[in-house]
């Protein structure tokens, strides 16, 4: 299996990983988080809980956003990595802004990000040790994701959820890729 | 009929005891997004977890106002029950997560967390 960080030439890795990864989040999943007035009309108990699992979500987010902003300043990622690092953080960016205006749309209240987060930075001692961070962090989201999507009450948001999860996945597998591991290691996720 | 609840009791109790760390790390790899085992993150993290009550982690500013009435406290019990259905174990919790379904995982994940439970020097 070709491994991204064996390969020599910046510009071959970065075909490589962009040609695999269509890394394109549906533009109709973010419709249905961001432009559809019919989730503004909808209020009450499950309203509420759905409005609690998307601020569960945005703070992950925002979190991500954060982490890959250690990773890119760290001056470990060579640069096609930190190319697609500062894509990926891009997608966490897109997730959150269009998660947060769906709270705002039903009411709600969206989190901010913390003033300051706390990572392991001190074993971060190369661009192994980043992405191996950065693929925990993304493995841990399509989890989080895959919890939420059945307790939302409206189906739309669960369908959007579901679009994130993808995204996320796929950033997992870009990340397993680059470390040499088996980018899909099995049929499901969990 | 009491007798047969005390001794299903007493066999969970056994199976919790009976969890594999090893796998139970494959399972924590899902809490990733929000969790860390020795930083506060979106959720609380988990060292110093067994005999803390829930809603009560140092330094940890995030917990949800039913998080903090529930009156757990986490154990091998009570966490069992709240990683199986955390919406339904406390109403309101912010950890909006279908939950661990399968016992044996959880089983696995609690022994996990039971091993790495030691919070770091600070």
């Amino acid at each position: 299996m070709s491994s991204f960080l064996a390969i020599s030439s910046p510009a071959q890795a970065r075909r490589l990983f962009l040609g695999r990864s269509a890394l394109v989040l549906s533009g109709a999943a973010v419709a249905l988080l961001a432009g559809r007035d019919v989730l503004a009309a909808k209020s009450g108990k499950s309203t509420a809980a759905d409005v609690r699992i998307l601020n569960t979500a945005l703070g992950a987010e925002l979190e991500a956003i954060a982490a890959y902003q250690v990773g890119a300043e760290s001056g470990l990622l060579e640069k096609p990595v930190l190319a697609l690092a500062v894509q990926f953080q891009g997608h966490h960016k897109e997730h959150a802004d269009v998660l947060a205006s769906t709270i705002q749309k039903l009411g709600g209240k969206a989190v901010a990000a913390k003033s300051k987060y706390q990572f392991p930075v001190e074993s971060l001692k190369n661009q192994a040790d980043v992405l191996r961070f950065a693929a925990g962090l993304e493995k841990g989201a399509v989890s989080a994701y895959l919890g939420a999507v059945p307790l939302f009450a409206n189906r739309d948001l669960s369908k959007a959820a579901a679009s994130i999860l993808g995204d996320e996945a796929m950033h997992w597998a870009v990340l397993r890729n680059a470390l040499g591991e088996n980018p899909v290691p099995s049929a499901f996720v969990s | 009929m009491l007798e047969g609840a005390l001794l299903l009791a007493a066999l969970v109790a056994v199976d919790v005891k009976a969890g594999d760390p090893k796998a139970g790390e494959a399972v924590y790899s899902r809490c990733l997004a929000c969790h860390s085992l020795a930083y506060h993150r979106t959720g609380p993290r988990h060292c110093g977890l067994f005999g803390r009550r829930a809603g009560a982690a140092p330094g940890f500013e995030e917990y949800s106002a039913a998080m903090k009435r529930s009156k757990l406290v986490w154990n091998e019990n009570t966490l069992d029950r709240f990683l199986s259905d955390p919406l339904k174990t406390v109403p309101g919790t912010t950890m909006t997560y279908a939950g661990v379904q399968d016992a044996k995982e959880r089983t696995d994940l609690i022994a996990y967390l039971k091993q790495e439970g030691k919070c770091p020097a600070s």
